[in-house]
């Protein structure tokens, strides 16, 4: 489907950058005038794709992180988080809520579960020793 | 990121301040531990009032502290926080927890 705007970040997968990859996703999706809680969900799921690729694509490299934003018609929006880490062995157990790899820190393991509960669909594709690529999608309520 | 501790009578309070992410969670983490340790509260209140942002790094900072607090009996409570922080501590089952006002 043909976009109707877009924007692309690239940034090094540092921790410092998560609040502005949020911002910038915000400042993105703030013309197509979401509710409050449509934007917020956004930025929590956004903060958490991008989490993922510091605290476990990356772990102690460097790297960048590349976030994609799309608006289409009727105000539906992609947020695509790319890394080019360790990837994911097995999706489906790291998709599982509480499921960690860094037992013993103070992960929760529910990062994917927000996304999934905050978005209306989460994509994600992963090659082990290639990186990984979320694609969070959400439809914004029409305007009254 | 700020964190204003104030205790009286074994009731430690914590006024978080600004975005909880996994940037910021760290030096929360820290500062909340190190009074805790040091002043051995028999109740904490993490009051979350000035909390603009909070994603899952958050419900790790709650669940750590009271893990911390349980140890020694102690309890937790969470004033304040916003219906989207609520909505993530909800996910994760934090309302089972600690006690919210």
């Amino acid at each position: 489907m043909k976009t109707s705007n877009s924007m692309k970040l690239v940034f090094p997968a540092r921790s410092v950058n998560e609040g502005f990859a949020r911002a910038a996703v915000s400042a993105f999706v703030s013309s197509l005038d979401p509710t409050v809680e449509e934007l917020v969900d956004l930025r929590t799921a956004v903060s958490e794709a991008v989490t993922n690729c510091i605290v476990h694509a990356y772990r102690d490299r460097d790297g960048d992180v590349c976030v994609t934003c799309r608006a289409y018609p009727e105000r539906r929006v992609t947020v695509t988080v790319k890394d080019r880490g360790c990837g994911i062995e097995d999706v489906h157990k790291a998709m599982e809520p509480l499921f960690t790899s860094m037992p013993g820190g103070e992960r929760s393991g529910l990062g994917f579960t927000v996304m999934e509960n905050f978005c209306d669909r989460v994509k994600v594709r992963s090659v082990p020793g290639k990186g990984t690529c979320v694609t969070l999608e959400k439809r914004f309520k029409d305007l009254r | 990121m700020s964190v204003r501790i104030e205790s009286t009578d074994g009731i430690m309070r914590a006024k978080l301040s600004g975005e909880i992410d996994h940037h910021l969670a760290g030096g929360m983490r820290t500062a909340l531990d190190e009074a805790i340790l040091r002043e051995k509260p028999r109740a904490l209140l993490l009051d979350f009032s000035d909390v603009s942002f909070m994603d899952s790094s958050g419900i790790g900072l709650v669940m750590g502290r009271y893990r911390l607090m349980n140890e020694s009996g102690g309890e937790v409570e969470v004033v304040g926080a916003s219906p989207q922080i609520r909505k993530v501590m909800h996910l994760a089952g934090l309302d089972k927890l600690a006690r919210f006002s």
